[in-house]
């Protein structure tokens, strides 16, 4: 019965009685879902157009962050270093494309799978390889990104809020809309959800598939490169960053993995259900949950909506 | 010309079903198995038995364990490091409470605890698969992970939080723990590895391999023909869970003598499904393959270049470690998808007709 009340109750009285609390968890929520978000875009992106389910988004925005900092620290100015990334992202797509995508195309799911198991491992020994394995900081001044936090007064408290979320969030609407608006008003944006319907019609209608999916990679290595500079302002640029890709699965299973809205939906509710639990429901069960708090949501909506929230319908047929 | 089944006649059913119908194949295994048996405990050097064979034999069963939940039920599963940290935990927990049972079987007992937890997470394989399905292991593996670490009654309430392996004997010979010799556990372990090969091998060869692999060709159809669907999947996922879990108590009882919780992380997961999938999906000989590339291949490259008197940095061969795995994954699946077991079937019939082309 105790157990009943703390699990049930307690929490919600809490909520009630300290609600600028409350307010601060869920937008520190909301922030780490954004984060989730942006990963889990780039996975879409490239599920869609190429059926790869790519492992290596993680190691991805590792690398692209790890690059940005490395130029600078060699000397090279920030914006000058953030075009060079940028440029040494879509050398990455184009490489992917010619030496793995290619020569395996038509091999089973899984094993484009394992090769971006592969990848992940390449670019882990690479990066660190070229720029060290020590944990670098951010450049996050020098790009011009604001710092510092600002209180604001509501609910009967006070909710701290860092600016640098606030540019986080802004920059992540910025970037969806970005890409909504190439999805459906460019050519080349027409073509891409040609080959996500399907790749042979596409194919049959003389669209490239090979061009596409530089493309595509090169969007998720941008995607990959801001969720880099925004996570690296928040904590550093170490390689222990590539766990937020184990972060990001449970989001893309929830959203469905072949829907944008449902990727950012599904990262915000994993990122707030996830400081909730930890905040209001982690001290019961010793604390550290938050491991494996979103797989656990992520299967109970699972279990009620098998493709996920945004998810195409499975149809099968024999 | 050594390898020719010309003149070998079959002449009862029995004999046509077999698993190895050829004379050249069955002497093979015959000398394999004299290999493994004699020769290595013998005149093999400590250094191969204790880091290289025992680990490549107990990396083998976990790999055949989660063969038959990916390549022979299709279910593909990233919680195996969690299932292997079931059965380790279960078997430290069991011997510390009855020190007085044989230890041979407390680790093969610790496989049903391994398995009873894999029916458990198996249960969402009925509603989803896929990649889908394989993101629904990883919650396994996140929350058993956690388990171990958070859960001071895993280990026994030990300060240092990781598991100790006391030594236990058998016929007054110890097994376990710091007194045992390499070679006594090295005849532990092959003896739990040839006996559940040969029990997995008898399964998927039986009616249950072949319900497993139609539900793995197209669980629907499999449906029509009369497989019960929840039943067969479930099966499978204490199968292999069970295979995982005694090889996670032999990997912590007979190989680490000892364990932190870090060992069962998801990396674990991953390094024995690059196994099944560099092996060969479907195959249990892909999976020795499979084992036994991926974990002696970090070897290979950490001893081999200071033998050919290439000065590197430490630091720096980890570095290359990691590039030159990742490029031999790739490489691997471009250059035959199928897995080593593969490549190994089309050099035994190259073999059959040899010398002349086909």
């Amino acid at each position: 019965m105790d157990l009943l009340y703390k699990i049930f109750v307690d929490p919600f009285l809490q909520m009630g009685t300290a609600p600028d609390l409350l307010v601060q968890t869920l937008w520190e929520g909301l922030v780490a879902g954004v984060l989730y978000s942006l990963i889990a875009l780039g996975f879409v992106l490239i599920f869609k157009a190429s059926g790869v389910f790519n492992f290596a988004q993680g190691i991805m925005v590792v690398f692209a962050a790890l690059t940005l900092v490395g130029l600078h620290e060699h000397g090279v100015p920030a914006y000058l270093a953030l075009a060079l990334t940028i440029a040494v992202m879509f050398c990455l797509a184009f490489a992917v494309e010619r030496l793995i995508l290619r020569p395996l195309v038509n091999q089973p799911d899984i094993i484009l799978f394992m090769a971006t198991f592969g990848l992940t491992y390449f670019l882990i020994g690479f990066g660190e390889l070229i720029f060290g394995g020590e944990t670098k900081i951010m450049i996050a001044n020098q790009l011009g990104l604001p710092r510092g936090a600002i209180d604001l007064k509501m609910a009967g408290g006070f909710v701290s809020i860092q600016k640098i979320d606030i540019a986080a969030a802004i920059i992540a609407s910025l970037m969806v809309a970005g890409l909504a608006i190439f999805f459906q008003r460019t050519r080349i944006g027409r073509a891409l959800r040609a080959v996500a319907d399907s790749h042979r019609a596409a194919l049959s209608v003389g669209i490239s598939l090979e061009q596409i999916w530089v493309i595509v990679w090169f969007a998720a290595g941008l995607v990959a490169l801001t969720t880099g500079i925004m996570w690296g302002a928040r904590s550093d640029v170490s390689f222990a960053l590539d766990v937020i890709a184990l972060k990001a699965l449970p989001v893309l299973i929830l959203g469905g993995l072949t829907s944008i809205p449902g990727a950012i939906v599904g990262g915000l509710i994993i990122g707030v259900g996830e400081k909730l639990g930890e905040f209001y429901w982690g001290p019961l069960m010793g604390s550290g949950i938050e491991s494996w708090f979103a797989y656990v949501i992520a299967l109970i909506f699972l279990l009620f909506r098998p493709q996920g929230l945004f998810g195409e319908r499975i149809i099968e047929r024999i | 010309m050594l390898y020719r089944e010309a003149g070998q006649f079959k002449t009862n059913y029995a004999a046509d079903v077999a698993v190895f119908p050829i004379l050249q194949d069955r002497i093979g295994l015959a000398v394999i198995l004299f290999i493994a048996a004699v020769i290595i405990p013998w005149f093999g050097s400590s250094f191969l038995i204790q880091a290289i064979m025992i680990p490549f034999l107990i990396f083998s069963l976990a790999a055949i364990g989660l063969n038959l939940l990916t390549g022979y039920t299709g279910l593909l599963s990233l919680g195996t490091g969690a299932f292997m940290g079931v059965g380790a935990y279960a078997c430290y927990k069991l011997t510390t409470h009855f020190p007085n049972v044989n230890i041979i079987i407390w680790i093969a007992a610790s496989g049903f605890f391994s398995a009873a937890i894999g029916v458990l997470f198996g249960l969402p394989s009925l509603r989803i698969k896929g990649f889908y399905l394989a993101v629904a292991t990883l919650a396994a593996q996140f929350f058993l992970s956690w388990c171990f670490i958070r859960q001071p009654w895993f280990y026994n309430y030990n300060v240092s939080g990781a598991i100790e392996v006391p030594t236990r004997s058998l016929f007054g010979v110890p097994i376990t723990g710091a007194t045992a010799t390499d070679t006594t556990r090295y005849f532990v372990v092959l003896g739990f590895v040839v006996v559940m090969t040969w029990a997995a091998s008898n399964l998927v060869h039986g009616r249950i391999g072949r319900m497993w692999m139609a539900v793995r060709d197209m669980d629907l159809a499999a449906e029509l023909t009369g497989i019960r669907l929840l039943p067969t999947k479930l099966l499978a996922f204490a199968t292999s869970s069970f295979y995982c879990g005694v090889a996670g108590a032999l990997l912590v009882f007979l190989w680490y003598g000892g364990a932190e919780p870090a060992v069962f992380d998801v990396n674990l997961s991953f390094f024995i499904l690059f196994m099944v999938i560099i092996g060969g999906l479907g195959s249990l000989t892909g999976s020795f393959f499979g084992a036994a590339l991926i974990f002696i291949m970090p070897i290979v490259l950490r001893y081999v270049p200071p033998k050919l008197g290439i000065p590197i940095h430490p630091a720096t061969v980890e570095h290359i470690q990691y590039m030159v795995i990742g490029a031999l994954i790739i490489l691997f699946l471009i250059a035959e998808p199928a897995g080593l077991a593969r490549l190994w079937q089309i050099g035994k019939q190259k073999l059959r007709v040899w010398p002349f082309p086909y």
